[in-house]
């Protein structure tokens, strides 16, 4: 933690990734697939739990366009939800092991922001407080926590793969 | 100068009108969102487009302090598959046309 802690995923001279996760976090990262998984395969337009964070998976195309925008999501959703299966099954597979390859580490990338992003907004997050400045008792205290520490291990993700990106973009 | 002929005109306006209309090019808008991390959606523009870091950045920064950007435009289907995969990263991207 903090500015001199110890990357989390550390490119090699191979080109994959080495792991250096305590069991704490190695505990909470395989604990995210069947949570996720769960709210995926629950998330169906009719099923009710659209509104809390799964808007954020799965957010609108067209703004002004109700018809297009519904028409996009039937062509895209399943696909959209399938990509996410197929990442968290990353996880999964992963998570036992020391070493990444630069596409596994993204899929743990996408993960760990997906969850990000519906525990975020759960929590209802902003971008001027601590997530933690809050009373110690307060029941979500775990989620905050799990949210941190999320936030931490997908910013050395985008670290490490920063590395492998080509060094001169087109644009 | 010829003497006018019967005017087609009236004819062709709302056909020209209704190419340009097809014409015109769709782009797609990144909003600014309190949770996506500066880092990652830089990354993010960087790894689908191409941009360089200094562009990606650019374009991270005005969704930041601006609330959104336009990164990318062109056919509606190319719109559509950058909304795409800038959803399966989480991003807050829509379309509309320019």
């Amino acid at each position: 933690m903090g500015f001199f802690a110890r990357p989390h995923f550390v490119r090699t001279r191979a080109g994959d990734y080495k792991l250096r996760l305590s069991e704490d976090e190695r505990a909470l990262l395989r604990s995210l697939p069947d949570q996720l998984q769960t709210l995926l395969e629950a998330g169906g337009p009719d099923s009710g739990v659209e509104g809390i964070g799964m808007v954020r998976l799965f957010p609108p195309a067209y703004l002004e366009d109700r018809d297009r925008d519904e028409e996009f999501h039937r062509l895209m959703r399943e696909e959209l939800v399938n990509r996410r299966l197929e990442a968290l099954g990353v996880l999964r597979d992963t998570i036992g092991g020391d070493r990444l390859t630069e596409e596994q580490l993204g899929a743990w990338m996408r993960v760990l922001n997906d969850v990000r992003l519906v525990l975020g907004t759960l929590l209802d997050v902003s971008e001027d407080r601590d997530p933690l400045d809050v009373d110690p008792e307060a029941p979500d205290v775990p989620q905050r926590v799990a949210y941190v520490v999320l936030s931490e291990l997908v910013a050395d993700a985008v670290d490490a793969l920063s590395g492998a990106l080509p060094p001169l973009g087109a644009g | 100068m010829a003497a006018p002929t019967a005017a087609p005109t009236e004819v062709q306006r709302p056909d020209t009108d209704e190419r340009s209309d097809v014409d015109r090019p769709w782009i797609v808008i990144v909003w600014n969102d309190p949770i996506n991390l500066m880092s990652y959606v830089t990354y993010v523009f960087q790894k689908l487009f191409g941009y360089s870091l200094e562009k990606a950045t650019r374009l991270m920064l005005d969704v930041h302090h601006k609330g959104k950007a336009v990164v990318s435009s062109g056919t509606q289907e190319r719109a559509e598959l950058d909304v795409f995969r800038l959803h399966e990263h989480g991003l807050w991207a829509t379309m509309q046309q320019d």
